[in-house]
């Protein structure tokens, strides 16, 4: 090791005179304000925050360590849960906050900062707890540097465009990626119908489930209101049982919904605005898909029995949720359908690769062993007579969903096949002999289900040929019905998309159809938002192909009501039965949900609708 | 003053109160002297002052709620405590911690030292009324903390080293600014030497002041240039290497008489070999990452475990014994301070025979800062 100046020095008395030249130069004190220092790019000094981009989701007044963050309701503000903005904002209380930041980097959104502004002074304690905006929600405090004068700095006195330390998603203490869900890749699923998700492992949805932040916008906007960060927590923590208890608090056929749910959670996550979403449903598969048997697991116990009975019309997804819901009531209930099995549009609709038929009667089967009575193949109005079931029971559900497929009318449609019969008999029937050009109208997620279960017959009726399917749709991409999921992976297995064209006839020869004349879309909406297509005539075009399948929509089928009960019922604008608040028709005594009731038209809400008029039968039954 | 003859108390004696309002005392901290004449018979250092409960606030904030805090543990230099915190939780949830922000770290550290040192400069020099070299060591201070606030957003409290790497990468042109910067002040070295360092009336002043032997300094707990003042170069960057210190060459400065001019000496070397040191690290600091995410904050879980770390901060070593219990918040931390053996042992050691005018003079050649001590 050097040695540092061993010897002492003992210095000259002199030299400190040396430093005399320093009174010649220029003093190195600022003369403040006149002199200003300008802080840096990166200060940590007030808060800004856009109003616009801000979620209301709290996170920033959770990581606080001096609770300086306050969340508060901000009546202006619009609430809207189903893209999981609250109308909260943070109020920063600058006599705890101590400029750390940690609440930039776990804001989600990004809309919270700092700015490099860090002067406040005030005769007024009240002033120094704030509300903080940015320049785009705060023109009036927010000024230009002609206007502004650091001698009236304050938190109402702010320079525009000053931003200091800001988020940064490299950095950001949440993890905006998601864990990928293993998928079996297109190439190997479209030749047969294997299972396209294969499920998280246990290690994959602990990592996924970290993820989540706990704000509960997600909760918001779920329509059946399910508590998604309780039951992700219990996943986090290894406690399957206890995330299933709370999956089924709201949600009686999670495993129906670890599939296909619509999943408005997923857009409403907060993570979803400058990353992923967290990967809500398929935390709830691998629950589902981790426990063997819900009834240890749940340890679930029926209230004493009432001696009511609840007659219930479908077994589907809200037909389903109000048997279960009503069987813990205490309340007998017998479910009618016509299918032989429970799930209703679920059992026919969603396709084998999405939606397996144990996946589903791994539901029905729990409901069922809980005490609910099922008739299946039953159907109301020509088995069994609807008047009788309104005599016999003492409330009735109607969750009859939508049957019928709604078909174009242009000329030669009657050649062509209807969604709903195709994918019921590919699922549940005997299957379908498909052509090797197939064309699909629509561009919903039923569209996407024909298409794609039309091209997985197609490669295992034609093995090693070349096979073509096509989806054709009014909508252009900008406003496809279809979710991008969906799009994705059709495009993924090589289905063709022809958006923006509306079918014009079916070419027919000798009885054989040889393809599908279309025009040219002008809008499909009129100014009023509704559905009114209008076409350029004179554009058109000529998709070849030699089966067609029409996916553009279903409607309920009332024909099982007797006539004077069927002009009992009313119906909103909308053509949806309209119930009240209780989930009541303008029948008394039957209740109605599920697709005949509500614009989503999705498993979810259907059991929101039940789990509501559940409540509302309790209440008529027990409160009269 | 308190000039009460109590029984045993010879009339000669007295009891002087030295702090914490006092014009010589760096801080929040008191010592009692028993005094005869000009001679100190007797001194007993009063910690107390500035309890804040830093040990048992972390125990109710979660870990990473508890990293905008431990710098406050200590004003002075409140990088090596968010060091010694990052490490240790580290340890415990054996995150790793990409190369770039060891570097990172490494150079952020030696800056903090520079401006730690020049802090305690300015105290001494202050103290023995040398007011030019202090003004000058808090202007360089003030240039450093100018690096610190463009790369971290904060002046003083950096909150800048957190489990997981560093909070954000250098800004751009960073490198230049941080060579420039330690240039423009490494060129009044010169000055300093001549108006201080080899001024005769600082030789006068303190040569000879506040000895402390090796043998003594080893068994009191000295570390840092107390005990490097003595002769003896220990160092933790050197013993138990931790972030990028072992990626380069350099020197323990050290010195032999264990007075207060070795210790300012050793203070003045250090400055110097961490600007080298800093020159050296920029020169061969790899590129890439410089943080590697921690968990979720509201669902992270150290696990169970404890771990003891320890750096080298201005003052010597600076340990952290953290407990988990698997909780997401630590179930004990404990810090070892070197202030405190300074403040509490040394001190009281290096104060008996000698004379009030130098009470000052060893307390801050110690470099006793008294937060530390508190916590």
């Amino acid at each position: 090791m050097r040695e540092k100046t061993a010897t002492d020095k003992k210095g000259s008395f002199l030299s400190p005179f040396k430093s005399i030249n320093y009174l010649f130069k220029k003093p190195r004190t600022l003369r403040y304000p006149f002199e200003p220092k300008e802080p840096a790019m990166r200060y940590r000094g007030f808060h800004l925050n856009d109003w616009e981009k801000c979620t209301g989701c709290g996170n920033c007044a959770d990581i606080c360590p001096n609770d300086a963050i306050e969340m508060v309701e901000i009546p202006e503000l619009e609430c809207k849960p189903e893209q999981g903005i609250k109308n909260e904002r943070p109020k920063l209380d600058y006599g705890r906050c101590c400029f750390c930041g940690l609440c930039v980097d776990i804001c989600p959104a990004g809309s919270l900062r700092l700015s490099r502004d860090y002067f406040h002074i005030h005769f007024d304690i009240k002033t120094f707890v704030f509300l903080p905006k940015d320049e785009q929600t705060d023109k009036e405090h927010f000024l230009n540097s002609e206007q502004y004068s650091i001698l009236k700095a304050s938190l109402t006195h702010r320079k525009e465009n000053y931003e200091g330390f800001t988020s940064d998603l490299e950095y950001s203490l949440f993890e905006p990626q998601r864990v990928p869900m293993p998928e079996v890749q297109p190439e190997e699923r479209k030749l047969s119908f294997i299972e396209q998700v294969i499920g998280y492992s246990k290690e994959e949805a602990k990592a996924e489930a970290s993820r989540c932040l706990e704000c509960k916008l997600c909760e918001q906007a779920c329509p059946a209101h399910l508590k998604i960060s309780d039951y992700i927590k219990a996943i986090y923590e290894n406690k399957p049982c206890e995330s299933l208890k709370k999956i089924f608090e709201d949600n009686p056929i999670p495993s129906i919904c670890g599939r296909i749910c619509m999943k408005h959670c997923e857009t409403a996550c907060s993570l979803s605005i400058r990353g992923e979403a967290l990967a809500v449903r398929w935390l709830k598969r691998f629950v589902v898909d981790s426990i063997k048997d819900y009834k240890t697991a749940l340890e679930l116990r029926a209230d004493e029995p009432t001696g009511y009975k609840v007659a219930v019309i479908g077994a589907g997804p809200s037909g389903l949720s109000i048997a279960y819901f009503l069987t813990l009531k205490g309340y007998k209930v017998v479910v009618f359908d016509s299918l032989p099995g429970g799930g209703g549009m679920m059992r026919i609709g969603p396709p084998l690769h999405r939606l397996p038929i144990e996946a589903i009667d791994k539901d029905v089967k729990h409901i069922a062993s809980l005490g609910v009575e099922f008739r299946f193949n039953t159907m109301v109005g020509k088995d069994i007579l609807f008047e009788d079931i309104l005599k016999e029971y003492d409330a009735v559900y109607l969750g009859i969903g939508t049957t019928v497929s709604r078909s174009t009318k242009v000329k030669n449609i009657d050649k062509a096949h209807l969604a709903l019969p195709f994918l019921q008999q590919n699922k549940i029937g005997s299957g379908t002999k498909v052509c090797k050009k197939i064309i699909v109208i629509g561009g919903g997620n039923v569209a996407m289900d024909v298409a794609r279960e039309a091209l997985r017959l197609q490669h295992m009726q034609y093995p090693g040929e070349k096979v073509v399917t096509k989806t054709v749709s009014l909508e252009d991409w900008d406003i496809m019905p279809a979710t991008e999921e969906e799009i994705k992976d059709a495009k993924a297995e090589g289905i063709e998309f022809n958006p923006g064209w509306g079918p014009k006839e079916l070419e027919v020869e000798d009885d054989k159809i040889k393809g599908l004349v279309c025009v040219k879309v002008k809008s499909v909406f009129d100014k009023q938002g509704r559905f009114s297509p209008t076409f350029y005539e004179e554009k058109q075009r000529f998709l070849d192909g030699d089966m067609i399948i029409e996916a553009i929509g279903q409607s309920p089928d009332f024909s099982f009501l007797p006539k004077e009960l069927f002009e009992k019922l009313e119906f909103t604008p909308q053509r949806k039965v309209k119930v009240d608040e209780n989930g009541m028709t303008s029948i008394p005594k039957v209740f109605a949900g599920g697709d005949i009731v509500n614009l989503n038209l999705d498993a979810v809400t259907a059991i929101a609708d039940a789990k509501l008029a559940a409540e509302g039968i309790h209440k008529m039954i027990i409160g009269r | 003053m308190n000039l009460n003859s109590k029984e045993g108390i010879s009339p000669r004696e007295l009891e002087l109160y030295f702090g914490p309002q006092h014009l010589g005392m760096v801080g929040n901290f008191s010592i009692t002297l028993k005094v005869e004449g000009d001679r100190i018979l007797e001194a007993r250092a009063n910690p107390g002052y500035l309890h804040r409960g830093f040990e048992k606030l972390m125990e109710y904030r979660t870990w990473i709620q508890n990293f905008p805090m431990v710098c406050r543990i200590n004003v002075v230099e409140p990088d090596s405590m968010e060091m010694v915190y990052a490490m240790a939780v580290e340890k415990i949830a054996q995150i790793e911690v990409p190369e770039r922000a060891h570097f990172i770290r490494s150079i952020h550290l030696e800056l903090a030292r520079v401006a730690s040192h020049l802090f305690g400069l300015w105290a001494y020099a202050n103290m023995l009324g040398f007011d030019t070299v202090a003004q000058w060591a808090m202007y360089h201070r003030d240039l450093i903390l100018d690096l610190f606030e463009e790369l971290t957003g904060g002046r003083v409290y950096h909150i800048y080293i957190w489990p997981g790497g560093v909070r954000r990468d250098f800004p751009p042109g960073f490198k230049d600014k941080i060579v420039n910067t330690l240039h423009s002040i490494g060129g009044c070295v010169p000055d300093y030497d001549s108006t201080f360092f080899n001024n005769r009336l600082f030789y006068e002043r303190a040569k000879g002041i506040g000895k402390l032997a090796q043998q003594q300094a080893k068994q009191w707990g000295a570390t840092g240039q107390t005990l490097r003042a003595t002769g003896m170069p220990y160092d933790i960057r050197k013993v138990e290497p931790y972030a990028a210190y072992d990626k380069v060459d350099w020197d323990v400065p050290t010195r032999y008489d264990g007075d207060a001019y070795s210790r300012v000496w050793v203070i003045r070397d250090e400055m110097i070999e961490s600007v080298h040191m800093i020159f050296k690290l920029l020169d061969v600091m790899p590129e890439g990452p410089v943080y590697n995410r921690v968990p979720n904050p509201f669902k992270w879980k150290v696990p169970k475990g404890d771990a003891y770390v320890r750096v080298e901060s201005s003052r010597g070593e600076l340990g952290l014994y953290m407990v988990s219990n698997g909780d997401n918040k630590p179930y004990r931390v404990h810090f070892r301070t070197p202030s405190y053996p300074n403040g509490l042992i040394i001190l009281e050691k290096l104060l008996k025979d000698a004379s009030i005018a130098d009470v000052g003079n060893i307390m801050i050649s110690l470099y006793i800062v008294a937060p530390e001590i508190d916590r």
